[in-house]
């Protein structure tokens, strides 16, 4: 069985239909990418799974179990995560209470100190306001708080985007450690080198259809995916 | 002519009344803060409170009692309103939500009204409020005293909850980003009651121990209510510290126009929101939101 199953959802905004019949699994262990060009629609894609938006159609199986329809907070406790694109800190909240806050509704939590291993900024500002960190810092935390709830699947949307090559490094390298050590993932990112460098399997959307799936390998040897919908 | 010991009094009923406006316009603001409701409704519940409280006394002659029943009746009657009504109107547009919360202020004062009729009514103070205590600089009601001591053990109380538990961690959150909150898997619908019904018991328990300084009527509310957004915007919205700067400096702004010019006192009070508002648009203590 998947991890996570989805069955020809259909999405939209309003009157604006975004998801067209998009199809995907993502099996235990596994990283995954979710490619295309702006507005392609892959956000949309991880706010259906999250339950920040509802399908039409389709259905979204979470180890089987039918997911569509619930609330977010229904599905984060069926143990899957959204890091979202604007990473939403909240910035009244010190870096320990945005983590204490995360961990609360957690069947099996990680402790503080686990988090600051993997992350030792956060430790070094855990009395720091959410509002008082830097980007990469507030990415570091969006990341933590999907950790301190050993949340089963993690969906990271442009983990990556606005930050600085070393820390764009830095979290690559926690990103490794998290896909070496047996968490899933789906990755949305515009770098595609360093999503292809986590990923095992990708999908590639354009205007709200899937296009293409495959190995990494596969896409990096498919120039005309590449040029067509991903523009390199 | 201004006397100092009329000036050291009108700074006392400017604390006393501030302190009342805080504990009102508390409930008010984190209900706006969470719920993204601008509750109407919030005066007849401060109303409806002073009225509990009364025929609690009145029945009982125990003012401790009074204090129990009244908050305990709106805190009832908050939750009841929330699941029966306003949470339907979370998603709806703003105008939807003040004319639901406009019309159900509209509706429970005139059934008071119907109940009680329109002629003010006074609870008496508590025995033990009678009299006055010597302050030093002047003497002073002994229950205005108490009701500041009152509703700063219960201020004391409130903060500990937002800032030392985690329901008030989940409220801090949810004043700024309900949906990242819902994400991390926290039901806040369930929250959102919570806060609402609080709000509401914090509006009936200022009723009842206000009763005895002012009049009971059911149009009691609506003054209240109208300071208390001024409280807010002089404060920032979701703000418990500017709740509290807000509220006192409402208080002292009114009592001390009334001092040297009655008829300007709501002038000026407007006039101090209206600076504020120039001077940093957010209030005092703001922050910023995402809805
Ligand atoms: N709140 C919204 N209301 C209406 N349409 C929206 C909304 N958010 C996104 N869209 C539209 O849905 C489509 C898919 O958007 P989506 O954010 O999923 O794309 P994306 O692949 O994540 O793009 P990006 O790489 O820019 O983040 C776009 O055409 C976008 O304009
Ligand atoms: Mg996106």
């Amino acid at each position: 069985m998947s991890l996570l199953e989805i069955d020809a959802i259909n999405t939209y905004y309003g009157e604006a239909h975004v998801l067209f019949d998009i199809s995907l699994h993502v099996e235990q262990n596994e990283v995954v990418a979710l490619l295309g060009r702006n507005g392609a629609g892959k956000t949309t894609t991880l706010k259906t799974i999250m339950g920040v938006l509802a399908p039409q159609s389709g259905a979204i199986r979470v180890n089987g179990e039918p997911v569509q329809g619930l609330a977010p907070y229904q599905i984060a406790r069926r143990g899957v995560q959204l890091v979202p694109e604007e990473r939403r800190i909240i910035g009244a909240l010190t870096v320990e209470e945005n983590l204490e806050l995360a961990a609360l509704s957690a069947p099996q939590r990680w402790s503080l100190s686990r988090i600051y291993q993997i992350f030792p900024r956060l430790g070094e500002r855990r009395k720091n306001h959410g509002n008082e960190l830097s980007g990469g810092e507030q990415q570091m935390l969006a990341i933590a708080r999907a950790l301190i709830r050993d949340a089963k699947l993690i969906l990271l949307d442009e983990p990556f985007e606005g930050l600085a090559p070393l820390i764009v490094r830095d979290l690559l390298k926690v990103c490794r450690l998290l896909a070496d050590e047996g968490r899933t993932i789906i990755i949305v990112e515009q770098n595609v080198a360093a999503a292809l460098s986590l990923a095992q399997r990708c999908y590639v959307l354009n205007n709200g259809h899937m296009v293409w799936e495959g190995t990494g390998a596969a896409l990096k040897a498919d120039p005309d995916i590449m040029q067509t919908h991903l523009g390199i | 002519m201004v006397t100092w010991a009329l000036l050291w009094a009108q700074l006392f009923n400017g604390l006393v009344l501030g302190a009342l406006l805080v504990l009102v316009a508390m409930g008010l603001t984190i209900v706006f803060g969470t719920l993204g409701i601008v509750n109407f409704a919030h005066g007849a519940l401060y109303m409806i409170g002073a009225y509990a409280g009364y025929v609690a006394f009145l029945h009982t002659q125990s003012f401790i009692l009074a204090m129990v029943s009244g908050a305990a009746v709106v805190l009832l009657i908050g939750v009841i309103l929330e699941r029966g009504l306003i949470r339907h109107y979370y998603a709806r547009p703003p105008e939807d939500q003040i004319l639901v919360t406009f019309g159900l202020a509209i509706v429970l004062i005139e059934i008071v009204r119907l109940i009680f009729g329109g002629i003010s009514r006074r609870t008496d103070e508590p025995i033990w409020g009678n009299g006055v205590v010597n302050l030093g600089l002047l003497y002073y009601p002994r229950y205005q005293v108490e009701v500041l001591g009152i509703v700063t053990l219960v201020l004391i109380a409130l903060y500990l909850v937002l800032y030392r538990t985690k329901i008030g961690l989940i409220v801090r959150a949810g004043i700024e980003d309900p949906l990242m909150v819902n994400i991390l898997g926290i039901n806040v619908t369930r929250t959102f009651l919570l806060v609402f019904g609080l709000g509401a018991m914090a509006a009936g328990f200022a009723g009842v121990i206000n009763a005895p300084i002012v009049s009971v009527d059911p149009d009691m509310g609506a003054p209240i209510l109208i300071q208390c957004f001024v409280v807010i915007v002089i404060g920032g919205v979701g703000s418990f510290w500017g709740a509290v700067a807000g509220g006192l400096i409402a208080g002292e702004t009114l009592s001390l126009t009334t001092m040297v010019a009655p008829d300007y006192a709501q002038v000026m009070l407007f006039a101090a929101m209206a600076f504020i508002l120039i001077v940093r648009p957010q209030g005092l203590f703001g922050v910023k939101t995402r809805q």
